[in-house]
């Protein structure tokens, strides 16, 4: 293998797993420092980092475990490298305390989650979609997290420079929720030209370190520019509750106060920018699937197949899951008078479009513990359940 | 100080001296620097500042040899010395 | 300013007053105040603790190290030598519990020009972090790391840790604790660390100096600072002040350079062994990762 020197940017149509198209996405986004620990099925994302890292001039760390490679990504953020870990669902849990230290502090970084069975050990290798509600719970205390859903390798590939942008720009880190399934599949994955990949970074300050407050946030604006460790600017932030000047302000209440609320404002505020859908049939549709991820994608041919028996329903895919697209699902229960929810999950992210269909719609589950995708005849009973037609066994 | 017999580079010796200086407020009365100036120039003063604590003062002032100790021992950065250029003290 | 026999008394009669920048009048100027962020003086260790004077050797280190402040980063963790980033005036990062020594790794992966420091306590080194204490060693990462041993948790209170000696006195440890305790420095030695060295703050131009050697040696560099805790550690040992712990080190203190550390645990009693135990040289993370994509690839 030799160095490259086009920015990483591999160009060009491959037939890609979408591990691998995880990583090239995030080569592509400016992602420089990987710290990662392996576990099935992300390792294919800590393998090719360790082998293209190098090759532009990245870095790539094996961490002894998952809570280690957290700390090692906030801190090459804060050194002013872009930075990303891939884990699954038992790092997940490991990374969930640091990953509130890199929201405390505002850290731009990316965290790849590729789902898989659980509880616990659970099955290894195969899919589920268990972890949507920990991605916005999973860390103690108050804060909205940025998650997003791909369907398919390409969208992985996509969906991670993606995450990179949305972290520079709100600086926060920022999940993507893909599962063992899209994670391991190998299909068409296109790569641009690198001036065809739209990269963003976080701002730097354009004031004098005498006068420079890391947290200190214009009028109008919801982050501050960001002066990492080697800047001059000598810095000072702390996972405490912190004041402008990034000390401690524990004993003020006020402090807590402003920043909490900037910290869910920054996102739920920004909501226009940040929430992604896709809607396909919907124009006509009396009932609605609403899904994310693989599960999304296997209701195709359900829905399909709902068409044929004269069944209107169309698909929301939801590709980002959080912030959750509060106003997208409460449109679309003005529409349809019931939804069905497939996710491989015994029902997470159903609850919240309960909420916001407020009774509006009937919402209908369609659980899986995980370990594979759903039985499209499960999908297309709860369809016809939905329209109100004859459920077949 | 006792020989046992006077150097010979004895005139040549220049012993440095220093003018302590206390921060008072920042004094925490930990007594260390009481404990370890070598020339035993600190005291405890009956003077207390805001926080209730009585600071060092210097009772042989003369004496100090501005080695420096008190400012690196002292945990609260409440002291320091400052060499005094061309002041002796005879040992 | 009061002149009174030969010496100056920096005072003030005011009242201690909030409002930034007015501390100079009211606190006088230490000459260590550059390196300082004075608007958040006095700090909150207890009189007689020795954590002041770790930090008093540290920040002398380093301006005898004439390293570019500009680069160096300090990380720590959580407890009472955690809170050593949030005063020093250079990039600092007061991290999660047992967390800065990773935190550490990617900061100087990420731009290998800064100068990183890791500045903790055994609680949060050695016993929750230990896992990435002795990775660190083992990689030789270039980071240089300072734990200040008190043989407590002192920041909640004085609970046992993984450094309190067999029969210590503590909150969790009522009838002394009963569990082997680790050697810090053996630890260091035997993960692989390039330099450990242990001093009490007692003998602070040593440890000062120790700092020193330390911050200029590539590789992973560890000085363990065995610091009074008279609020949660000292007091349940018959040590009521700080003063009270130096004067144990001053008795039981013995200097043996080149020391085997896995000889020198401290236990209540008994010699307390300082030194520079180790001192070698080796190639760093980076100087290895360098050296072996050089072979691999090709230019």
């Amino acid at each position: 293998m030799s160095r490259e020197d086009h920015n990483g940017v591999l160009s060009g149509e491959f037939f890609m797993q979408g591990d691998i198209a995880c990583a090239e996405g995030a080569i592509c986004a400016g992602c420089r420092f990987f710290g990662g620990y392996p576990i099935t099925p992300a390792t294919e994302v800590a393998q090719r980092m360790s082998e293209r890292l190098p090759l532009v001039d990245g870095v790539y760390i094996q961490m002894e475990d998952e809570l280690a490679s957290m700390n090692a990504v906030l801190g090459a953020s804060w050194a002013g490298v872009k930075a990303m870990t891939a884990t699954s669902g038992p790092g997940f849990s490991l990374m969930m305390e640091n990953l509130g230290l890199g929201i405390m502090m505002e850290t731009p970084c990316v965290l790849v989650n590729v789902q898989r069975g659980g509880p616990s050990t659970g099955l290894p290798t195969l899919v589920s979609q268990g972890d949507m509600m920990q991605a916005q719970w999973g860390s103690h205390g108050d804060y909205v997290i940025i998650a997003l859903a791909p369907s398919s390798p390409q969208e992985l590939f996509d969906l991670t420079i993606r995450a990179f942008n949305l972290a520079e720009i709100y600086r926060t880190p920022v999940l993507v929720m893909t599962d063992a399934e899209v994670g391991h599949m190998t299909e068409k994955v296109i790569i641009p030209p690198p001036d065809e990949i739209k990269t963003l970074s976080r701002r730097k300050p354009d004031v004098s370190p005498e006068e420079y407050q890391p947290y200190r946030v214009a009028p109008g604006e919801w982050v501050s520019p960001m002066a990492v460790a080697g800047d001059g600017y000598r810095i000072h932030t702390t996972g405490l509750t912190h004041d402008e000047r990034g000390y401690p302000a524990t004993g003020d209440d006020q402090a807590q106060w402003l920043l909490v609320q900037r910290l869910i404002d920054k996102i739920e505020k920004n909501k226009q920018d940040i929430v992604m859908v896709e809607e396909e049939g919907l124009d006509d549709a009396e009932v609605a699937i609403v899904s994310y991820g693989i599960a999304a994608r296997t209701a195709i041919w359900p829905i399909q197949m709902a068409r044929q028996e004269g069944i209107r329903v169309g698909l929301l895919r939801l590709v980002t899951v959080w912030p959750f697209p509060d106003e997208q699902i409460r449109e679309l229960v003005n529409q349809v008078k019931a939804i069905v929810v497939p996710e491989i999950n015994m029902g997470q992210i159903v609850h919240e479009v309960e909420r916001c269909a407020g009774g509006q719609a009937e919402v209908i589950l369609v659980p899986h513990p995980g370990g594979g995708i759903h039985d499209p005849q499960k999908v297309l009973n709860a369809i016809r359940k939905a329209a109100g037609r004859k459920v077949e066994d | 100080m006792k020989y046992w017999r006077e150097p010979l580079d004895l005139k040549d010796i220049r012993v440095p001296h220093g003018e302590i200086h206390v921060l008072v407020e920042r004094c925490k009365g930990c007594g260390w620097c009481i404990e370890y100036c070598p020339r035993g120039v600190l005291e405890i003063s009956s003077e207390i500042n805001s926080k209730g604590y009585h600071p060092p003062m210097a009772v042989k002032a003369k004496a100090c040899v501005s080695c420096g100790l008190c400012e690196l021992l002292c945990p609260e950065f409440a002291i320091y010395v400052v060499e005094m250029e061309g002041e002796v003290v005879l040992l | 300013m009061l002149k009174m026999n030969g010496y100056r008394l920096d005072k003030t009669l005011e009242t201690h007053v909030e409002a930034e920048g007015l501390n100079e009048e009211v606190h006088g100027r230490h000459p260590m105040d550059d390196l300082l962020r004075t608007d958040r003086l006095p700090h909150i260790w207890c009189p007689g603790c020795g954590l002041g004077t770790a930090l008093t050797c540290f920040l002398s280190a380093l301006r005898k190290s004439d390293l570019n402040l500009d680069k160096v980063a300090v990380v720590s963790g959580i407890g009472c030598t955690g809170r050593v980033a949030g005063y020093v005036r250079l990039d600092s990062f007061h991290t999660t519990h047992g967390r800065a020594i990773p935190f550490a790794t990617g900061l100087k992966l990420a731009n290998p020009e800064l100068k990183v420091v890791v500045f903790s306590g055994d609680g949060d080194l050695v016993t929750i972090g230990g896992n990435h204490f002795i990775h660190a060693a083992r990689r030789n990462m270039d980071i240089t790391v300072i734990c200040v041993n008190n043989f407590n948790y002192g920041m909640t209170g004085g609970q046992a840790g993984a450094t309190t000696p067999i029969g210590g006195i503590t909150t969790t440890s009522p009838y002394g604790n009963y569990e082997y305790p680790f050697n810090v420095s053996a630890l260091a030695k035997a993960s692989g660390a390039i330099y450990v060295a242990r001093w009490t703050v007692l003998h602070a131009r040593r440890l000062a100096r120790s700092m020193t050697e330390a911050l200029l040696k590539p590789g992973f560099t560890l000085v363990e600072v065995i610091s009074p805790c008279p609020t949660g550690f000292g007091r349940r040992h018959k040590q009521r002040q700080g003063l009270d712990t130096l004067r144990y080190y001053h008795e039981h203190g013995v200097i043996r350079h080149g020391a085997d550390p896995h000889g020198t645990d401290i236990g209540l009693g008994g010699a307390l062994v300082e030194g520079k135990f180790v001192d070698v040289d080796k190639p760093t993370f980076l100087e290895q990762r360098a050296r072996r994509l050089e072979q691999v690839l090709s230019r």
